[in-house]
This record gives C-alpha cells, sequence and structure tokens, in this order.
C-alpha cells in the first residue's frame, strides 16, 4: 500500500490503542496480610474489575499492622503513586489524614447507613478519608464442650475467668493434656496489646488512657490493679510465652484444642470452624469479662478503606472503594468469612445470622466498644500506644508493679505531648 | 611526576563521585536532619533547632523528664542493652571461633569438607535463620522446649524470646552459633601463616601442648585475633536484625539500633530519630578507638 494508507492505518491503530488503554486501568490495592484476608479482597476487587474493564492488583502490606503504618508513612513521605486503594486501621486517620482523599463526592451520603461513631472516626477536619468496610471487636472465644464438662458457664467477670480456667486447665492437665493452658490472648509489644491492655483498664473503670480533652487519666489505682489481675495470669494460667503472641499465635494455641479460653478479633470464628479445624463445632463466642464494679468492653477496631492523594486513578480507586464496602459485598463477607459489617442494619439480616449466630449481639458490642485515643492525640497517637504497651509488658514481665508503671507512663506521655498534642 | 599525579586523581574521581552520592550524600543529609526536627509526615517543613534533639529539654542526652535517671530511660537503657550483648557476644565468638580455628588447622580426612561445612550458618542470611531458631525456640510447640523436656534437663517449657530475664542471653546463643565461623576463619587464616619451623623445635624439645599455646602460638596471632575482635565488635554493636525477629521488641531489650529504627520508622520523628543514629555512630566510632588504644593494636608494618 501507498504512504498515505499506512499513515491511515498507523493513525487508527494508535487511536484505537489509546482508547483501550485509558479505559483499561490498573489499580493496585493493599487489603491484607493473611491468606483469608487476601483472598476475600482480591475475590471482590476481580468481579468489580470485571464489571468495570479494570484489572487490580493486590500488594501484600506487613503483618503487624504498626509495620504497616510505618511503610505507608515512608510511601506518602516520597509521594509514591503505587499504592491507589489502602486499607486502614480505624487509629490512622488522624495521622495520616494529610495523605488522604475526601471521599464525600463519591460516597454521596452513603455513609450515613453505617455505624454513626466509626464514621465519625474517620471524619476528619471535616472531611471523610476512609469508608468503614469491616468493624472489628475484641471477643472471649471459649470452648463450650469444655466448660459444659466441667458444669461452667461462660464468665462474667475476670475474676470468674481466672477460677474457670485454673480449675480446667489443672484437670485436663492431669487428664493427659500436657500443655493444656487456660487464657491466650495478645501480649506481645504491639498495638495488639494495646487494645487487650485497654479492655483490661476500661472493665475496670480506669478510663482509657488519654481522655476526650486531652488529659492524661492513665495513672490512678484502678488502672494499676487491672494490669497487676492481668500479671497474675502470666505464668498460672496464661503461658509465659505469651508475651510474644501476636493474633496468630494465639489462635494457633486455641485452635490446636489446648486453650480454654482466647480473646481475640471476629475473624477467628470462621477459621475456627472451618473444616479442616479441630476445634470445629466446639467453640462458643461471648463478650469479654467486666472488673470488679466495672463493666464489659470490648476494645473498637475495624479497617476502612481509603485512597491515597498521590493515586494515578483517583476516580476509579473511589468507585472500587465504594464498591467493595457497599452492602452486596459486606453481606457476602459476612457470611463467607464472618467480617462484621458497618452497615448497621445488615446485624437483622437472617442469611448472616444462619453462619454467625453470636453476631445479632454484637451491634451492642460495637455500638459501646470504647476506642483508642486517637483523634484525640493525632499524628503523636504512635508513640503514645508505643508508651502504653510497653508500661503494660513490663507489668506482664513482672518487671513493675501496675502502680509503678502506670506513674513511669504519665512521665513518658507527658515527654510524648509536649506542649500540645 | 605531575602527570602521575593527574592518572592517579584520574582513577581515583569516579570512585570518590559514587562514594559521596551513595554515601556522604545521605549521611550528610541524616546529620542535617538530627539538627531539625523534621518529621515524616513532612519533609520539607523542619525547623533548624541546633542541638536541641541531643541535649535540649525533650533530647537524647540530660532530659529533665528522665524520672528514674539516664540509664533507666529508654535511650540508655538501648546502649547498656547493646553493650551487654556486645561484650559477651564477642568474647564467646573468640573463644569458640579459636577452638575450631586450632581443630580446623590440624590435618585430617575430610579436611576441607569439614571447613565448607563450618561455613553454613554464617552463609545463610540472617532473617532466614533467626526465623528458623524462632519456631525452634517457640515456647508451646517448639523443638528445643521438647528436647530438654525429654532428656530431663528441665521441668517445665521456658519461653526463652518471650521472658525478658533469658531474651538476652538467647539472642547472644544464636549469635554466637552465627558468627563463630566468621572468627574461625580469620583466625584460621592467621594460623596459617605461623611458621612451621617453630613448632618442630618445640616437639623435638618436648614442649608441652598448652605452654606452647600460650608461650608461641598466641602472641604470634595476637595482631590478627585482636583486628577480627574489632571486626566483630563494631557488628555486634549495630545488633538489629536478630533482637528484632527473635523477641518482642519491647523496651527493655531493645539495642541501639532498635531505638533509632522506632524513633524514625514507626514514630515518625526523622529529626530526633537521625539524632539518636549520629550518636550511635559516635559511640561505636569511640568504642574502637577506645579498644585498640587498649589492645594497643598497631596496624602498621613496623612489628614489635
Amino acid at each position: 500500500m501507498n504512504s498515505r494508507q499506512s499513515c491511515h492505518l498507523a493513525a487508527v491503530a494508535l487511536a484505537l490503542w489509546t482508547t483501550a488503554s485509558s479505559q483499561a486501568a490498573s489499580l493496585t490495592i493493599s487489603c491484607g496480610s493473611n491468606a483469608a484476608q487476601v483472598a476475600s479482597c482480591t475475590k471482590f476487587a476481580e468481579e468489580w474489575g470485571k464489571k468495570t474493564g479494570n484489572t487490580v492488583s493486590l500488594y501484600q502490606a506487613p503483618a503487624s499492622t504498626s509495620e504497616a503504618l510505618a511503610l505507608l508513612r515512608q510511601q506518602f513521605a516520597a509521594k509514591a503513586s503505587e499504592l491507589d486503594v489502602i486499607m486502614v486501621d480505624l487509629v490512622w486517620p488522624g495521622i495520616i489524614k494529610d495523605h488522604l482523599v475526601d471521599l464525600k463526592k463519591y460516597s454521596k451520603g452513603a455513609e450515613a447507613k453505617f455505624f454513626p461513631a466509626i464514621v465519625a472516626n474517620n471524619t476528619v477536619g471535616g472531611k471523610l478519608l476512609a469508608m468503614p468496610w469491616y468493624a472489628n471487636v475484641g471477643l472471649l472465644y471459649y470452648r463450650k464442650d469444655l466448660l459444659e464438662k466441667y458444669g461452667l458457664k461462660p464468665p462474667e467477670t475476670w475474676a470468674n475467668l481466672a477460677a474457670a480456667a485454673k480449675k480446667v486447665q489443672e484437670a485436663e492437665r492431669t487428664a493427659g493434656v500436657k500443655d493444656f493452658q487456660g487464657f491466650v490472648f495478645q501480649g506481645k509489644a504491639y498495638e495488639g496489646l494495646t487494645c487487650n491492655a485497654l479492655e483490661w483498664v476500661y472493665s475496670f473503670g480506669g478510663g482509657e488512657i488519654v481522655d476526650a480533652a486531652g488529659s492524661i487519666t492513665i495513672n490512678n489505682d484502678k488502672a494499676a490493679r487491672a494490669l497487676d489481675a492481668a500479671a497474675s495470669w502470666v505464668g498460672t494460667i496464661t503461658p509465659g510465652g505469651v508475651l510474644n503472641y501476636a493474633e496468630e499465635e494465639s489462635r494457633g494455641v486455641f485452635q490446636k484444642g489446648e486453650a480454654l479460653f482466647m480473646r481475640n478479633w471476629a475473624y477467628a470464628w470462621a477459621l475456627g470452624q472451618a473444616a479442616d479445624s479441630p476445634i470445629k463445632g466446639k467453640i462458643g463466642v461471648s463478650p469479654l469479662p467486666a472488673g470488679p464494679g466495672g463493666k464489659k468492653v470490648a476494645t473498637l477496631g475495624g479497617w476502612q478503606l481509603a485512597v491515597s492523594k498521590y493515586s494515578k486513578n483517583v476516580d476509579l480507586a473511589a468507585d472500587l472503594v465504594l464498591y467493595l464496602t457497599s452492602r452486596e459485598v459486606q453481606k457476602k463477607r459476612a457470611i463467607e468469612g464472618s467480617y462484621n459489617p458497618t452497615i448497621v442494619d445488615l446485624y437483622n439480616d437472617k442469611d448472616i445470622l444462619a453462619v454467625n449466630p453470636f453476631m445479632g449481639s454484637l451491634t451492642d458490642i460495637v455500638g459501646s466498644a470504647v476506642a483508642r485515643p486517637s483523634t484525640v492525640t493525632g499524628a503523636k497517637y504512635p508513640e503514645v500506644s508505643n508508651a502504653f504497651w510497653d508500661a503494660t509488658y513490663d507489668v506482664l514481665a513482672k518487671k513493675a508493679s501496675g502502680a509503678e508503671a502506670m506513674k513511669k507512663l504519665q512521665g513518658k506521655l507527658k515527654q510524648v505531648k509536649r506542649s500540645q498534642w | 611526576m605531575r602527570n602521575r599525579t593527574r592518572i592517579a586523581w584520574t582513577f581515583l574521581v569516579p570512585t570518590l563521585v559514587l562514594m559521596a552520592m551513595v554515601a556522604g550524600w545521605p549521611l550528610g543529609r541524616s546529620i542535617w536532619f538530627s539538627l531539625t526536627d523534621t518529621s515524616i509526615n513532612d519533609i520539607s517543613a523542619g525547623k533548624f533547632i541546633g542541638l536541641a534533639n541531643y541535649f535540649g529539654e525533650f533530647g537524647l542526652f540530660a532530659n529533665p523528664n528522665y524520672t528514674e535517671g539516664f540509664w533507666k530511660s529508654d535511650w540508655g537503657l538501648s546502649i547498656r542493652n547493646t553493650f551487654q550483648f556486645s561484650i559477651v557476644s564477642v568474647v564467646l565468638e573468640t573463644l569458640a571461633g579459636l577452638g575450631v580455628a586450632m581443630l580446623l588447622n590440624q590435618d585430617f580426612k575430610g579436611r576441607t569438607l569439614a571447613r565448607a561445612a563450618v561455613l553454613i550458618p554464617w552463609a545463610i542470611p540472617t532473617i532466614v535463620s533467626a526465623k528458623m531458631w524462632g519456631w525452634m525456640l517457640h515456647d508451646q510447640y517448639g523443638l528445643i522446649n521438647q528436647v530438654l523436656l525429654d532428656w530431663g534437663l528441665i521441668a517445665h517449657k521456658i519461653a526463652w524470646t518471650a521472658d525478658p530475664s533469658y531474651a538476652l542471653w538467647t539472642v547472644v546463643a544464636v549469635d554466637v552459633w552465627k558468627t563463630t565461623p566468621f572468627m574461625a576463619l580469620l583466625i584460621l587464616a592467621a594460623l596459617q601463616t605461623l611458621p612451621k619451623d617453630c613448632y618442630e623445635a618445640a616437639r623435638v624439645d618436648g614442649v608441652h601442648p598448652l605452654r606452647l599455646f600460650w608461650k608461641v602460638t598466641l602472641p604470634l596471632i595476637k595482631q590478627p585475633l585482636m583486628v577480627a575482635m574489632v571486626f566483630r565488635m563494631l557488628d555486634a554493636l549495630r545488633i538489629f536484625d536478630l533482637i528484632y525477629v527473635l523477641t518482642s521488641n519491647n523496651s527493655t531489650t531493645i539495642s541501639m539500633s532498635g531505638f533509632v529504627r522506632r524513633e524514625m520508622v514507626e514514630n515518625g520523628n526523622l529529626g530526633y530519630g537521625s539524632a539518636a543514629s549520629t550518636s550511635l555512630t559516635l559511640i561505636i566510632f569511640l568504642s574502637a578507638v577506645l579498644f585498640m588504644r587498649t589492645a594497643r593494636l598497631k596496624l602498621s608494618e613496623e612489628s614489635s
């Protein structure tokens, strides 16, 4: 063909190529570290991709939430455009608020159906920085077959829990299960320990580390007594190794059938009821116990989805976020993976309750859950949490009494606060 | 002569430029950060604050908020932990390395194979071997506890990496396992350069082997031995990966590098963290100088 025809052909090819590539965008989503989270997220992200003609690839974040935050902050400092959609922990919006996109114009009011407390947590300076994806609360898992065997009921107070754990542990060990433990939780020095310890402190009436007005309230005797009680479990009803347990390690001990009680997040239910689990059908879930004269409380956790300001496909990314947090997807995830929805009326959904019977009682637990002081301490929250988990760790490791540790913690928090949060 | 100087400079300039880019600029920027209050949230917004990160009201040293004194504060504790770890670790590695080197210096069947095999702990990347040891030392389903329990050496399972009283020494043990081959190899190299006629004469005279070791071998390998110890000590003072992977990383077992990482990466305080890392460099430099002074290490060619 002559040069004019080949010129036309080239122009048509170029036009086709550019329109094709401008439609098929490639997004990257960071949404989880363990295999179950990754599988669930990939499934729904790919559904969206097929529907809209884009591709979504997965970025696997580190398992520990403290490490994931540290990595994310470095990427923001470099204004990296590799991440489009990010799974954001409940305590992060105040810390990374300068790097997230305001989702109000994309959500068009959809957030009204979500838990108000979580939406308020995600709204910083009037901007909705993240859509709530799944709620998480600390729960008490127990072996209902063992409680029946020894004629016990799920404990209402921490003292009940300790007594029941001691009784069953001794009996099981004499009966031949050599390493049976009474109670496992997360005792490693990381954000998970802050969640566990806040539950103990608040349920004893010791307050929430820093109150809503910004005053440091942690140095009181109720908090000290809560931590001393927890320290008394380590070495008696809890293995000494709990000081190095994160969520997966404690779940490992419980799922092998070697613990009576476990404190963990909601995800452990689906894994405990899986076909190959040794404890399938033998577990029950209840709210965490109360301290003396206090009330039952769980730490509010949960993950949200946000869009990075440095992404090259902000509109598409926001669309993906709204798809993943929509009613249909949240319902499917609740049924398949026991992820607690963040849309309030899904807790009355028959199909979800058929698979996760305890979710009906969760609305109250989530509604009354205690939040970590991340909003009031803003960008200094990582240091506050660090100081708190260090102090708790010292008490659990029997290096300091509750009172000494709380006094030292107060001094440290003053140093972190400087003149203002 | 001028021509030779010019040629020398032509060869040196690329290396110097590369070193300035890769090592000089980051180092300079780090020291600059240590004089500011930069935070990772907005790196361009840092203000110059002089030596406040080092000696100011919220600084590393001389901080009035250290309610229990400098050595109980996080920074002071990390310095103490690091030195405890380094001294014990280097001494144990030197002794073990010396023993292994003396053995490998003998002539026996399969010596080449033994020399290669001894290198395996050093060759495995630290992260991999630390994770491996972490699983073996797990308190509930670890191999070590199982074996010790079966042999009746312990009454119940010990939380090697979680219990603060055991954690540091467990890390020392794993570090000794990992680095003894390095020391052994350096000492072996020194032993192989020793003149054989000394030993021939000693054998003819019927000198006791132990006396031979103290009076002949040790003085002759003293210089290379001190060099190996300085290398190891500089490495040990920078320990990070073993402690990070094996232990729970709370304040009581944290090392100086761990403190720097915590401040810079987790808390996002680039200014304060850079001050800590600059102090770390100076402390290591001082320790090396002190050690070499005490050991009367002469690195030049004039031998005694």
